[in-house]
């Protein structure tokens, strides 16, 4: 059954919290603040491919009483939370240090848009926490409840997996914590734990076991992958008269492209796909794409270290297959969360690659270095600067832009200003959100780290009050018509999200405003842009 | 609730000192062996906790990144709230410990309109500086309280104390005249304690143990007032057991000091011995926080984990064009392996 509450009984909720102790207020699954659990046959696959990751496989629903955990699942949580205590410094530091000071309780966007106390990232936390305590402190065994300690016991585990899938892991807490206490931190290891025990959801895990397999989470195969870019290199020859390159597993080029498969599937995300091909054939730029890898986004990150990392692998591995120098990676969030912080402590060190250097400009990218591989923006940014592009900025000046800056760059990379740079490059009208609500301090989508699924839409538009109503708020005071974004969950998550709250909005991804504005060798006078639309003075 | 018990531990601390020292007569237990036992205990367990914190590894960089990071020339880098190098994430650090950094930047959500209003209600974040204005005022003010106290264990004052006690008494108001730290303590922990009851969300998350040390330091503050301004405490034989303390003399024979001063002894006793056990750790762990403490380098510089598992591998690209084979060729993809090739291998 589709969701169909209103904003004006969304709405209807308050900051006011309960008599009880929060102890002793217990779970409640309500339709649209979970999602499906995963599927047994998901599972098979994932758990032979991982030689056992993802055990106690078998058909659930959180809505039932006896989730059938495993007869030893205390041990087993145990043992894992130990495991990770000393696998984690982070992990260790932020169950001893949080002062409950309630600095991060309304940074939260679900907490904003939903009033449940336990959507405050402090309390999210100390439902971990609480567990820390009462098994491995002394005071907590024998204080209990007077040293903030509790049993763990099932009501635990299904207050974990409500709580910790209704946490986006965008880190907007952390920035504000005095020490830096990351919940999204800790909502991997609580995830982590929960595999343990067979308590996982679907919509992370089949996407982690098609990316696996076919290479992306859509399961799109080669063929059928190839297949859809040809289809879009004929849409491009339609609006520009340009027929572009479309380089496809190809051995000895100087660059590899990967980027998020969801942009290849769906729309808007096909417009800056589009984008991307146009750009690099505009500046001749020596280059392919893969089917093994092409997938952008992981999954993996939402499920465990060992996921992610195994999914991340298939980049390099496939950049050394093909020879390529360095990897280019397209716009999306959690990707370069990974890129940025991950992938070269688990899959590198990149010694068969290089340093970065823009074969257009020869700006070397030094920051780079380590990973070889760069943001997208970065170097289109670096082209505009060094007026490699022919730009016509009037094509999109039906549109007056914003730019919503996804939580991963944002706050576990600080790639502000390069989207910000490119966009004023291609369109005349540009405005910001509400300070608070942008750069550093923005606000999700409330659909990342995998909870972008429509049975969850409920908290999804919950979560995501605080997004749409800064958009709400710029598309009343200055005419606001087009979100633009740097990640492929976004362009899924944000049209339903502006729909719901900033109704006449539309969501463009970078790339596809680029190319719009794009000056073209060769190409016939434009009349439409890339949703085929015409243009500004073609009407 | 969760404040009344708090509460009740402080007073009945209060109590065990007043009968032991005043009524027992225990003042050589009090004014010595606890104090002893509570440093050992402090020392102890401050050295064990941080020692369990360093022995688990940092496997991944994951600075918060609060600002644009380093990148084109052209691109302003926010030096301090996304360092790149050891030099900018220690001015980071500096700013966090020092000003509390993250707490200035807070900010409080308001919801404003009815539900009515639908998807035009409106939502603003009002800058919230109080929490950090408290916590300087507290943090500061017992900072200087116990820079302070060193006079009683240092002979002779150096005089940079005594410099410091001028400043703190600024003002002269009374006889002695009032120590400005002493007041600005009381007042910083009132603050604190103050909104922990006051501010519904606050009070929900607050559990025993965030009461417990706020009346414990108010109970310290409050003794350390209580001795200087009413109950005149003689200085000098505080200062000959302090000096005792400081040199491990359990032989001094202690008289005539009011029962005030054990129960400040013994409250303090208390807070350093719980110290290691309880959030206050935070002292500690604020400079070990992976989210703070590292540069945003990652794609500049290796950095390892110790625990990387050599053995979490891809699913090869051999394995795919195994099973994707006919269909790549057939799409006119390249394969490494025709399909006679592959037919050769696996018939091997
Ligand atoms: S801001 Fe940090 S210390 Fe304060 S309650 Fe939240 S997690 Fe705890
Ligand atoms: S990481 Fe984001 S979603 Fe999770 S608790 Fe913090 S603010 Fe909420």
């Amino acid at each position: 059954m589709a969701w169909n509450v209103k904003p004006e009984e969304l709405l209807q909720y308050d900051y006011k919290v309960p008599q009880k102790n929060w102890m002793d207020v217990p779970p409640e699954f309500k339709p649209g603040t979970w999602c499906y659990p995963a599927k047994p046959e998901i599972l098979e696959y994932l758990n032979k491919a991982t030689k056992g990751d993802f055990p106690h496989i078998r058909e659930w629903v959180p809505t039932d009483v006896d989730w059938k955990l495993p007869e030893d699942w205390r041990e087993r949580i145990k043992k894992g939370f130990r495991e990770r205590l000393d696998k984690y410094r982070s992990f260790k530091v932020f169950m001893d240090v949080c002062v409950r000071c309630g600095a991060c309780a309304d940074k939260c966007h679900f907490y904003i848009g939903g009033g449940d106390p336990k959507n405050m990232p402090v309390l999210r936390a100390e439902l971990l926490r609480s567990i820390y305590r009462g098994e491995f402190t002394l005071a907590g065994k024998i204080l209990g409840r007077l040293a903030g300690a509790r049993k763990l016991e099932e009501d635990v585990v299904k207050e974990w997996f409500l709580y910790f899938y209704q946490c986006t892991e965008c880190r907007r807490c952390s920035l504000f914590c005095p020490y830096g206490i990351d919940t999204a931190e800790i909502t991997m290891m609580a995830r982590e734990l929960l595999h343990l025990v067979g308590c996982n959801i679907n919509w992370i895990l089949e996407p982690a076991s098609n990316s696996n397999r076919t290479g992306n989470h859509m399961g799109i195969q080669p063929h059928a992958y190839y297949g859809m870019m040809e289809f879009m290199c004929d849409d491009i020859e339609e609006i520009t008269g340009v027929k572009v390159n479309c380089p496809v597993n190809e051995k000895g080029h100087e660059v590899l492209f990967i980027t998020p498969s969801g942009d290849i599937f769906a729309d808007p995300g096909t417009y800056t796909y589009m984008g991307y091909l146009m750009l690099f054939h505009e500046i001749g730029l020596d280059y392919t794409w893969s089917t093994y890898a092409s997938e952008g986004g992981n999954f993996g990150l939402f499920t465990s270290d060992r996921m992610m990392k195994k999914l991340n692998a298939k980049m390099y591995a496939e950049a050394k297959r093909l020879g390529v120098k360095y990897i280019i990676g397209g716009e999306c969030g959690h990707m370069w969360r990974v890129l940025n912080q991950y992938m070269d402590t688990m899959n590198g060190p990149a010694d068969f690659l290089e340093t970065p250097v823009s074969p257009i400009t020869g700006t070397r990218f030094e920051s780079a270095a380590g990973t070889s591989m760069i943001h997208i923006t970065e170097f289109t940014s670096d082209l505009m600067k060094h007026g490699k592009l022919k730009l016509d900025p009037s094509r999109n000046d039906d549109k007056i832009v914003t730019f919503h800056d996804s939580c991963n760059p944002a706050r576990a990379m600080g790639l502000l200003d390069e989207p910000r740079y490119v966009i004023q490059n291609v369109c005349n009208n540009f405005v910001e959100m509400p300070e608070d609500t942008i750069r550093e301090k923005t606000f999700c989508c409330a659909g990342g780290s995998g909870l972008n699924t429509d049975e969850f839409m409920e908290m999804r538009m919950r979560g995501g009050i605080g997004r749409g109503n800064a958009l709400r708020h710029v598309q009343q005071k200055n005419g606001v018509n087009t979100l633009a974004t740097i990640c492929a969950i976004d362009r899924a998550t944000l049209p339903p999200l502006a729909n719901y709250w900033a109704p006449g909005v539309e969501v463009y991804g970078v790339h596809e405003l680029v190319a719009n504005a794009l000056v073209m060798t060769g190409e016939k006078p434009r009349e439409v842009d890339l949703r085929q639309e015409p243009l500004p003075g073609m009407e | 609730m969760n404040a009344l018990y708090s509460l009740f531990a402080v007073f009945a601390l209060v109590v065990i000192a007043l009968v032991g020292a005043g009524a027992a007569g225990m003042e050589q237990l009090f004014g010595l062996y606890i104090p002893w036992l509570a440093i050992a205990v402090f020392l102890v367990g401050f050295v064990a906790k941080v020692i369990g914190w360093a022995k688990s590894p940092v496997p991944f960089r994951i600075p918060t990144t609060a600002g644009q990071m380093k990148s084109h020339d052209w691109i302003r880098h926010d030096k301090y709230d996304n360092p790149a190098t050891a030099g900018q994430t220690f001015v980071r650090m500096a700013l966090e410990v020092l000003l509390f950094r993250s707490l200035f930047r807070n900010l409080t959500a308001q919801r404003f309109g009815s539900a009515q209003d639908g998807v035009d209600v409106k939502i603003r974040y009002a800058s919230a500086k109080w929490l950090w204005l408290f916590a300087l005022i507290f943090h500061y003010s017992f900072l200087v309280v116990f820079i302070r106290h060193w006079r009683l264990f240092l002979d002779p004052v150096p005089s940079a104390l005594l410099a410091l006690e001028y400043a703190d008494t600024f003002l002269q108001i009374g006889a002695p005249a009032l120590y400005m730290s002493g007041a600005a303590l009381a007042l910083g922990v009132s603050l604190l304690l103050l909104r922990r009851f006051v501010v519904p969300q606050v009070r929900y998350i607050s559990q025993p143990a965030d009461y417990f040390p706020l009346f414990l330091i108010l109970g310290v503050a409050l003794s350390g007032i209580l001795m200087r301004y009413w109950a005149k405490t003689d200085i000098m034989a505080v200062k000959e057991v302090t000096m005792a303390l400081f040199s491990l003399n359990p032989a001094v024979h202690i008289e005539g000091i009011g029962v005030v001063f054990f129960v400040h002894v013994f409250l303090v006793s208390c807070l350093i011995a719980y110290l290691p056990f309880s959030k206050l750790m935070h002292m500690g762990g604020v400079f070990l926080s992976p989210t703070r403490n590292l540069p945003n380098d990652s794609r500049a510089r290796y950095h390892r984990n110790p625990w990387n598992d050599p053995n979490v591998k891809a699913h090869s690209y051999a394995a795919y064009e195994d099973e994707f084979r006919e269909k790549m060729i057939e799409a006119g993809l390249p394969v490494e392996k025709t399909l006679e090739e592959a037919a050769k291998t696996e018939a091997q």
